[in-house]
């Protein structure tokens, strides 16, 4: 008996571990565990034994027993896990198959060099300010300083509605300035961006209308070196920290110094090259301190007050942030150019 | 502006090389554009003396030549320029030379012959006859060239010999002799066919040899010009050749000095406020004191004492004394017409202004040097010697030196004598009174006028010169005197004329030099700097302002300088921009942010955005005949816009009262250029008349624009709808036929209003076929155009917590038969009113038309959602209801189950 018990062990066991599905397992299972199965035959036998040999042989049965169970368990785990081994084998995906498209829409360029500069100043306790595109000339020229006879009143330049050249569309954000002055609480801070337009026929560089940021402070004791101070850390945000920036004399009629800012051209690092046409310096916008005289109109005693202001032209800043080439790219509208950005 | 270094170097010595100057200048506030070496182009270029010439073996035309070119031995040269002449100097671009226009000279053979160099002519080295009057070509006509044009009939025998008649008194002769004399013209000898003739002669291309043509009447060689004949009869007797040189210099010189070309020349842009820097001398104090070099201005000298008294020739009158605060005038008798010396042709050219001759060229000079424009009149042409300045009279009738007559009005300012005008004051003389080779007589006017009335009186005529350029900034009226002073000077360097003693000058306003106060502190304090006293002063007194303790006395040239940020700006131009500290911004805390409409917009923009569609700029102004393309009624009221008076074009003329052909035109370019599947998206304004104060009313739009293969309209109604639920807006429906005049653009039968309770917010829908054709599109083209300020108020409130329901819902579907005109929202809102407060939810599912459903209906199915928020709900409930749905359907809509 002992024999046999040994045979089945060795037999089972061999024939669990050769066992290569759920079904075979079983039938096996079944074969030598089950109720006519040939474990169970040999146990019948047992009455016939001395009562020696019984305990020996019942100990050896259930040693035999609990092998054969647990091989069957190990080798189930086995193979189910071979089973998912397979499944997921088989399910393996071709993952440069490109994804399903999902179709994204897309900033204008020009806004988003517009987002950049908001932020930067709203972050810095500007107000954004929005107005009138169609202007009085009052606005846009006699309470900025430039009075009659200035060039930039001509009629080959500013586009007018009537013949007294009293209402135009703005040639510059600068209003802004003057509707700040007449209906906000000093002290001031704004940025006021949107559409300008100026007599220029369209080329690379050129459109009738184009699009400004300007920006504006008024409080007590604010100073040039403010005006450099905050405008540097623009820079700063807008092209990097370490960015070199230069302030040179120029002249607006509502500013007094007046300047402009320069920054080194990224391309050549300050040596001259064609992007910065040879000069190592790339204009990038007008500003000055608030002319005393454009304070007063506003009814801004110039002599508690000093403000600056600065102007800085959208396009341009949106071509430099990105290198487009032709300005008519940006009112041209072709998605190809749209989604690129 | 442009300035000469060498120029500027008259009055200020500065040795900064390009570079340094250009960004030095910069920095202190006169801005370079470029600047240029005048020969930058020009190397290996020397004088040469032609020591011999033959002619070509293998060539009709050219001649092998040995010059002298400052080496040790004679360098050989071919030519084909028949110009030149043994002794000649000329420039000789030499082996590996280099000319302007890129040209490279290099050694080379010439039909067979070594040739080391090239003769240069006046275009080669960038000059023309205006730079060196003395090297104009006027050939001889030389018979040995002559290719009739008729072969058959040549006007002249090929056989010619000396002697025999050609026509009239000219017989052909041979050139036994031609020698250069000192001015530059040739002695000849002439064989006539026995007799011999010896006449003198201005034609440079006569060699020993050459047969030509001789006037025995007038004892001349006769030119193409005698014969009348054209250029192609004598192809080689040309007015171009070899610019022979009559300046101080030897073999080997470098050409570059002796033409001119050793200049520098900066381009400035020179801000309007500025204008007494648009002369020399206003760029020298400039450059003197960013260099901190001395300045050493001229007084000029005038010996005078030609005959006459001034008094008695010349009276001004200036009527119109509102427009001409001073008129300074000289007069200059006995004048020679003639090119100016080579020093003032070569300031001239460097600055830009071509030479003319020596009065025009004088007066060009001074308005150079000193800013000031200069006019000289032709004294016979002033009739009554008496010069009025005047307004126009209306009508008046002016020809202007460039040749252009000009009506004139009152607004216009005239330089008149007692008859008529003589000059647009300002602006260009007369033709009438221009100097010419036998003026005699000249009147120098230096005045000062009125800026704005020259502005626009040359903008009104379209004749913007250098002269009404400087006026129209406001001149200094100081600088009239030195001006004409300097004029006369120059006439008796020049040998030009004689002038008379005196000056006309009139004073039509009271010169009071402005005087401020010097206020560091407050200097400092709007520069947020600690510029020493001192140090203000000293830079201050550089610019010629005169400083007495603390009072400041502007220059006059200083119009611009009224106040003390004035004056902050001069201590910045020196102090240094660059060295004002960088500090950031004190005082009260502001808070940033948007205002309540920009933040409308970034909303609505990302909504469009993470639907796919783009965002575009387009432009404000269209064309009135966008409206048209519309389809818009020839009387409907939108059409009334602004209209702008001086448009760049019809096609930017109006301000756009709707943004729809804007986005058209945007969708048509892109389908134009075969994009698939474009959708766009852009808020912009559109501006109604009738706004305050004459101004618009400007208003935002929301327009979507779409088309391809993805696109129909219950994809721009999703678009729509979507936007309206990320609004959180309530009670939005979809209407047609309120009667909205601008659904004419859109297919009557597939576009919808869109109403927020009582409120149009907008419509979208497809374009009108026709209008799409208007824009040359085939296809389907969608859009939506939504007010913002609308959408403004359509806003809902800000969301609430709704506590997530706590029972399981139970759902139907049901799938209901009815006539075709009957509509989904009719089924919908019927389902609903009938379903009660159980219905949760009810979605269509699809429509169906076909087999099994009768022609003329349809079957529509929906997806019912039951629920009950305090019990679970059981199926009999949920039937129940569905069965109140259906026989609501059923009477109310005739649609049955199916």
């Amino acid at each position: 008996m002992k024999e046999t018990l040994e045979q089945i062990r060795r037999e089972a066991l061999s024939a669990l571990e050769h066992a290569q599905n759920a079904q075979e397992l079983d039938a096996l299972r079944v074969k030598y565990l089950g109720k006519k199965g040939e474990l169970t035959a040999v146990l019948k036998q047992m009455g016939k034994l001395s009562a020696e040999e019984r305990p020996v042989m019942g100990q050896l049965a259930n040693e035999v027993r609990a092998a054969l169970e647990g091989a069957l368990d190990t080798r189930s785990k086995e193979l189910e896990a071979k089973a998912l081994e397979d499944r997921l084998k088989a399910e393996a995906l071709d993952i440069t198959v490109p994804g399903k498209a999902v179709k994204r829409g897309h900033r204008h360029p020009m806004y988003i060099a517009l987002d950049e500069i908001k932020d930067i100043f709203i972050g810095m306790g500007f107000t954004v300010l929005d107005g009138p595109e169609v202007e009085l000339a009052e606005l846009n020229f006699d309470r900025l300083n430039a009075e009659e006879g200035h060039p930039s009143r001509d009629w080959s330049d500013t586009f007018y509605f009537d013949e007294d050249s009293r209402v135009m569309l703005r040639s510059q954000t600068s209003p802004m300035q003057v509707r700040a002055m007449d209906t906000m609480e000093l002290p001031i801070r704004i940025i006021a961006p949107g559409r300008v337009y100026r007599k220029d026929e369209v080329d690379a560089t050129h459109s009738p209308m184009f699009h400004q940021v300007e920006g504006m402070v008024i409080d007590k004791g604010v100073t040039m070196a403010d005006l450099k101070g905050t405008l540097n850390t623009v820079v700063e945000q807008l092209y990097g920290k370490g960015t070199k920036t230069r302030f040179r004399p120029h002249h607006f009629p509502f500013t007094e110094p007046s300047c402009e800012m320069d920054v080194q051209c990224h391309k050549c690092g300050g040596v001259g090259c064609p992007t910065c046409k040879g000069e190592g310096w790339i204009e990038l916008l007008g500003a000055g301190m608030i002319h005393p005289r454009v304070l007063e109109m506003s009814g801004i005693d110039p002599n508690v007050y000093s403000g600056w202001a600065f102007g800085i032209g959208l396009e341009r800043t949106a071509m430099r942030r990105f290198k487009i080439a032709d300005l008519r790219l940006i009112f041209e509208n072709d998605v190809r150019f749209l989604e690129q950005f | 502006m442009n300035l000469s270094r060498k120029w500027l170097n008259e009055f200020v010595t500065v040795t900064a090389s390009d570079k340094e100057f250009a960004e030095a200048m910069t920095l202190s506030g006169s801005k370079v554009e470029l600047t240029h070496d005048l020969g930058e182009e020009i190397s290996n270029v020397v004088v040469g003396r032609l020591l011999s010439m033959e002619r070509h073996p293998d060539s009709d035309h050219m001649w092998i030549c040995q010059v002298d070119a400052g080496q040790a031995e004679p360098i050989q040269i071919v030519t084909g320029a028949w110009n030149i002449h043994p002794g000649d100097l000329m420039p000789v671009a030499l082996h590996k030379s280099t000319l302007p226009g890129g040209v490279k000279i290099q050694k080379g053979k010439l039909r067979g012959v070594v040739s080391n160099g090239m003769f240069c002519g006046l275009s080669e080295l960038g000059l023309d006859e205006r730079d060196f009057p003395y090297a104009a070509i006027v050939p001889a006509a030389i018979l040995n060239d002559y290719h009739p044009l008729d072969k058959d009939k040549p006007s002249i025998p090929a056989d010619v010999q000396p002697g025999h008649k050609i026509y009239g008194p000219v017989v052909a002769a041979k050139v036994l002799e031609c020698a250069r004399q000192p001015d530059g013209s040739f002695h000849t000898c002439l064989d006539l066919g026995g007799a011999t003739a010896a006449p003198d002669t201005v034609c440079p291309n006569l060699h020993e040899g050459d047969l030509v043509a001789y006037n025995t009447k007038s004892d001349s060689i006769c030119t193409l010009e005698d014969l009348h004949a054209q250029q192609a009869e004598f192809p080689h007797c040309i007015p171009d050749g070899i610019f022979v040189l009559r300046e101080d210099c030897k073999p080997g010189d470098d050409i570059k000095p002796i033409i001119g070309m050793d200049d520098h020349v900066v381009e400035f842009e020179i801000t309007p406020n500025r204008p007494d820097c648009l002369s020399v001398i206003g760029l020298a104090r400039e450059a003197a004191a960013t260099f901190d070099a001395p300045l050493s201005l001229h007084q000029p000298v005038v010996k005078g004492g030609a005959e006459g008294s001034l008094a008695e020739l010349l009276d001004v009158e200036t009527p119109a004394a509102d427009l001409c605060p001073r008129y300074t005038a000289r007069m200059v008798r006995n004048v020679k017409i003639a090119p100016s010396p080579k020093w003032m042709r070569e300031r001239l050219r460097a600055m830009g202004v071509r030479p003319i001759n020596n009065i025009v060229d004088i007066t060009n000079y001074v308005m150079l040097e000193y800013g000031q424009p200069m006019h000289a009149f032709d004294y016979r042409y002033v009739k009554g010697g008496k010069i009025i300045v005047r307004r126009a009279e209306e009508g008046e009738k002016l020809t202007t030196l460039d040749g252009k007559e000009h009506t004139l009005n009152a607004n216009h300012l005239v330089i008149a004598d007692e008859h008529r005008a003589v000059g647009l004051a300002g602006i260009m003389g007369g033709e009438n009174s221009e100097i010419v080779a036998d003026t005699t007589d000249v009147v120098f006017e230096s005045a000062c006028f009125d800026g704005t009335c020259i502005r626009k009186g040359a903008l009104a005529l379209g004749m913007r010169t250098e002269a009404s350029a400087k006026f129209e900034k406001g001149l200094d009226p100081m600088n009239t005197l030195p001006a004409v002073e300097r004029a006369c000077e120059l006439v008796e360097l020049l040998g030009a004329g004689e002038v008379v003693d005196g000056t006309i000058d009139i004073l039509n306003y009271v010169p009071h030099p402005r005087v401020l106060k010097l206020e560091p502190e407050r200097i400092n304090g709007l520069l947020g700097t600690d510029v020493a006293e001192d140090e203000m002063v000293s830079i201050l007194k550089k610019l010629d302002f005169q400083v007495e303790g603390d009072q400041v006395t502007v220059p006059s040239w200083r119009a611009d300088v009224i106040g003390m940020a004035d004056l902050a700006e001069e201590v910045a131009r020196f102090h240094g921009y660059n060295n004002i500290p960088s500090t950031l911004m004190r005082g009260q805390t502001t808070l940033g942010g948007f205002g309540e409409e920009e933040t409308l917009e970034r909303q609505l923009g990302s909504m469009c955005r993470a639907m796919g569609y783009d965002e575009i700029i387009t432009y404000s102004f269209i064309s009135p005949t966008c409206y048209d393309k519309i389809n818009w009624p020839a009387d409907y009221h939108r059409r009334n816009s602004l209209k702008i008076l001086n448009p760049l074009g019809e096609d930017t003329s109006i301000m756009r009262t709707t943004t729809l052909p804007s986005m058209l035109e945007i969708l048509t370019r892109n389908y134009n250029y075969r994009n698939q599947n474009v959708k766009l998206y852009e808020v912009g304004r559109v501006y109604q008349p009738g706004g305050k104060d004459g101004l618009a009313l400007e208003s935002k739009v929301l327009t979507l624009g779409a088309y391809g293969s993805d696109m129909d309209f219950y994809t721009m109604k999703g678009a729509v709808e979507a936007i309206l639920e990320d609004l959180r807006a309530e009670d939005v429906t979809f209407r047609t036929g309120t009667g909205i005049p601008e659904l004419v653009s859109y297919h009557p039968g597939r576009v919808a209003e869109v109403w927020a309770g009582s409120n149009c917010v907008g419509y979208f829908g497809q374009i009108h076929p026709l209008v799409a054709q208007n824009y040359g599109v085939d296809g389907e083209l969608y859009c939506a155009e939504l007010a913002l300020g609308e959408l403004a108020n359509a806003k809902g409130a800000d969301p609430e917590y709704v506590p997530l329901p706590k029972f399981p819902s139970v759902t139907r579907d049901i799938a209901v038969v009815c006539e075709e005109k009957i509509t989904v929202g009719q089924l919908e809102d019927c389902i609903r009113s009938a379903g009660g407060k159980l219905i949760q939810q009810v979605s269509l599912f699809d429509i169906y038309r076909g087999k099994g459903v009768d022609e003329g209906k349809k079957s529509v199915a929906f997806n019912l959602v039951l629920r009950a928020d305090d019990r679970s709900l059981t199926g009999e409930e949920a039937d129940a209801d569905v069965k109140k749905v259906l026989e609501a359907l059923a009477s109310q809509l005739g649609a049955v189950l199916r």
